[in-house]
């Protein structure tokens, strides 16, 4: 009964996206209010419905309903209820279904708060989201239907993949879908926009708080998902240049450029038909990171080809909606005036720069991705782009950014001097010079760019300080004065300057844990003691221990440093009885930014045991980099200027005139 | 998306035992060639799984090739001559850094054309529209946009 519902509520959901693609529409041509009024209440409806829909398959999972077959693949009655209900995500067709339940929330946001919107814009961008949701609707329904029979259901599951049964993959997908998904308000604003053939400083201010909602989640989400590889996989690695990573990467890198240029055409008016583009090219992009993903076509082109049901039906929404949305562009970014002049340096011309490395980034990783696809098909040459290519091409690129960040908030909108802002960087740049010299003193070993690298993380963190100082006047005048100015200061200038130091804490951590990792591999026995950077790990014995829906085997390790005893670790393998697979459970002891890495092998007949331990330094900064970039991304968004929004202060005004 | 990714890993775990990559019997005994080791087993892929290299994979494939990275790093070759080698063997497909040859070419170059190509047209364009001065005429309001500054510019007088 609840599945049927659950598919029902989908269908009806599907009939009201398509009342909402054309009604809309119609009453903005018709210049009818009610009509562009529908799309308001079809949006809010159709959360309702995708919502009880989800709630819907949530519930079968909880209740492990084997019937259903997604349910039977995926879930175990025996699995604890946290996994029952991340488990609903954990598959293809309930992943499906959650990108259209956050597709269908951001809708219903908009038409809920969309209040100071002109009425026909509203229309325009919650027809364009129903045009969206209506072809991933027919997409789940036709393709990946959650809610298909069984029809002799068999008594258990057969459990969920063993490397999903973490709190990390919990929380992972619903935050990266709230990033990808979220761009598409960006991108509806921009096809408005077009349809409409207006566009202007108030639009830019409009989507912005859109596109920072849908960055902080993706930051945090991408963030969220290296840090869960990292200590669920067992080898210590946070990124592998996955395909998979490059899709998320890409709308990142292109909706960080968004942000920036968003910027610019909300202060000063320019880089208008720029920002249209990156909006569309931001949300096909994550377009296209869910073809590459949900296709298969990234495994091989011979797998796509053998059940191409799937793939087909989402390149056919690919070409649509990018194919569409820039023929549209290009029929009508002309009409679009150029407004609001700038000299090359200038902030303007820093955030043109920014947008020029971030976009050169992205279409690095575009290509990296599909070139040895079009290469197999093309010319039938087999090749692979791996991580050393994306290393050695990335770090030009970031080098170049981050050299120019501190220089940006602190040039003049129009015309800057590029010679005072050099001035006044200086003591950001001895801080990072001293950096460099402490650490090519300190280091023992590894790459002699090290130190240049952690100069410059030093710089850009140097950089975000001195931009707040210059802000607030806190070296020039009383400290009163600046604290009263520091508070007075828009909480979009804290929010830029903690985003950017972000960068420089994130590289900071990359360039210790790549350069000075220390890793010991042996066979243990117990009693025997390995030494790390400086610990004593000594294992004291292995035990079996039986889990909810697993057997595990943990190692105990007593690890001291300088003989002081610090902590008990304990790594375990786990085997999960159901699939007949295994995951390891690596132990971490976190000291300062730095951790100890234990991850267990194999064990021999002798009772050994194979042991991997790992010293990084600083490594958990790589994580706290994206957290303090998000947060920087909060506090801008809690900007008061972002949430009056629109200016409409005619009836407030009136209310304030003194009674005459 | 990420996830994916996970069922990829998931079936490699779920094809072969969980061991770890490097294991304690392939460790040579020279720590400097070792180290060579190690820096060409990242940049070799493993064949069989989802965008790893040798040094991270389970796989018994991937074994097989760091033993025999080895056994050519013992046996005197240079590091690009174990490159080479296995390139032989194996086809292109085994680098994860691929060469710069004709069919990879517009890979490479990709960034630093669009690097400067891009910032040149930018620099240009900036310059040329900062010298040609004069500002564009913004679009102009629409009829309700026009009822409304009325309605408002007629509340600014009564309150006045």
């Amino acid at each position: 009964m609840i599945a049927e519902a659950g598919h029902y509520a989908l269908v009806l959901a599907l009939a009201l996206a398509l009342i909402q693609s054309i009604v809309p529409l119609v009453g903005a041509r018709l210049r009818d209010d009610a009509l562009m009024n529908v799309a308001r209440s079809t949006a809010l409806a159709q959360l309702l419905f995708v919502g009880a829909s989800f709630i819907a398959l949530v519930t079968l999972h909880v209740n492990s309903d084997f019937s259903v077959a997604n349910v039977y693949e995926n879930s175990h009655s025996m699995k604890p209820l946290l996994y029952k209900i991340t488990g609903v995500w954990g598959n293809h067709e309930g992943s499906m279904l959650l990108w259209v339940s956050i597709l269908a929330l951001f809708g219903g946001l908009v038409a809920a708060f969309g209040n100071n919107l002109p009425l026909s814009l509203r229309a325009h961008v919650l027809a364009v989201q129903a045009w969206i949701a209506s072809a991933f609707y027919l997409f789940i329904l036709v393709t990946s239907n959650p809610f298909l029979r069984i029809a002799n259901p068999p008594i258990e599951g057969r459990d969920l993949n063993p490397v999903l049964q973490d709190i990390g993959l919990a929380v992972h997908p619903p935050m990266l879908y709230l990033g990808y998904v979220g761009f598409s308000i960006s991108f509806s604003f921009a096809i408005a926009a077009l349809l409409e053939g207006r566009i202007d400083a108030a639009w830019a201010r409009w989507v912005r708080p859109w596109t920072l909602v849908a960055w902080i989640f993706l930051t945090l989400g991408i963030a969220m998902g290296s840090y869960w590889a990292y200590y669920e996989l067992g080898w210590g690695g946070w990124w592998f240049w996955d395909p998979v990573e490059n899709a998320s990467l890409m709308p990142w890198l292109a909706g960080t450029a968004l942000l920036h240029s968003a910027l610019v055409m909300e202060k000063r008016n320019a880089l208008k038909v720029w920002t249209i583009l990156l909006s569309i090219l931001t949300f096909s992009l994550s377009l296209l990171g869910t073809f590459l993903v949900r296709s298969g076509v990234i495994t091989s082109v011979h797998a796509f080809a053998t059940d191409p049901t799937r793939g087909v039906f989402i390149l056919l929404i690919l070409c649509l909606f990018i194919g569409g949305s820039l023929s549209l562009f290009a029929a009508r970014a002309t009409s679009l005036k150029q407004g609001g002049l700038f000299a090359p340096i200038s902030r303007e011309g820093a955030l043109v720069l920014n947008n020029l490395l971030l976009t050169v980034a992205c279409a690095v990783v575009l290509f990296g991705t599909l070139y040895p696809l079009a290469m197999e098909m093309l010319a039938d040459f087999k090749m692979s782009v791996g991580a050393p290519f994306y290393n050695l091409t990335f770090a030009p690129l970031f080098t170049l950014l981050l050299l120019a960040v501190p220089f940006g908030p602190l040039l003049a909108w129009k015309r800057g001097d590029l010679l005072g802002v050099t001035q006044r960087l200086l003591a950001a740049g001895v801080a990072g010079l001293v950096a460099v010299a402490i650490v090519w003193g300190w280091a023992r070993g590894g790459s002699a760019l090290a130190p240049l690298a952690i100069g410059l993380g030093i710089f850009v963190i140097a950089g975000a300080v001195t931009d707040i100082v210059e802000r607030t006047g806190l070296v020039r005048l009383p400290f009163a004065t600046a604290l009263h100015r520091a508070r007075g200061l828009p909480r979009s200038a804290w929010g830029s300057a903690l985003a950017h130091a972000g960068l420089g804490v994130a590289l900071i951590g990359i360039v210790c844990e790549t350069t000075w990792n220390s890793e010991y591999i042996a066979t243990m026995k117990q009693n025997d003691v390995a030494h790390v950077a400086g610990y004593d790990v000594k294992l004291d014995g292995l035990f079996q221990r039986q889990g909810p829906n697993y057997r595990e085997m943990i190692a105990e390790f007593n690890v001291s440093h300088d003989g002081e005893a610090l902590s008990v670790m304990t790594p375990s393998k786990r085997n999960f009885t159901t699939r007949g697979s295994s995951t390891t459970e690596a132990a971490l002891l976190t000291r300062g930014a730095s951790q100890l890495y234990i991850s267990l092998g194999d064990t021999t007949a002798e009772g050994t045991i194979a042991v991997r331990i790992y010293h990084k330094p600083l490594v958990l900064l790589i994580w706290w980099g994206p957290v303090l970039m998000a947060f920087g991304g909060v506090l801008s968004l809690s900007d008061r200027r972002l949430r009056v929004g629109a200016p409409k202060p005619a009836r407030a005004k009136q209310r304030l005139q003194p009674a005459e | 998306m990420r996830r994916m990714m996970v069922a990829f890993l998931a079936l490699m775990l779920l094809a072969w035992p969980a061991v770890h990559a490097v294991q304690p019997d392939e460790i040579m005994s020279d720590p400097a060639k070792e180290s060579r080791a190690r820096d060409l087993s990242r940049e070799l892929r493993c064949m069989v799984c989802q965008n790893q290299s040798i040094d991270d994979s389970d796989a018994p494939l991937a074994r097989d090739l760091r033993l025999l990275v080895r056994e050519r790093i013992a046996a005197g070759d240079s590091n690009s001559q174990v490159l080479d080698f296995l390139v032989a063997r194996y086809g292109e497909f085994v680098l994860l850094k691929p060469r710069f040859e004709r069919q990879t070419m517009l890979l490479w170059l990709l960034a630093p054309l669009l690097l400067t190509g891009g910032g040149l047209a930018l620099w240009l364009q900036i310059r040329r529209r900062a010298r040609s001065g004069a500002d564009v005429p913004a679009a102009p309001l629409t009829p309700e946009e026009e009822a409304r500054l009325a309605a408002l510019m007629s509340d600014e007088a009564t309150s006045r």
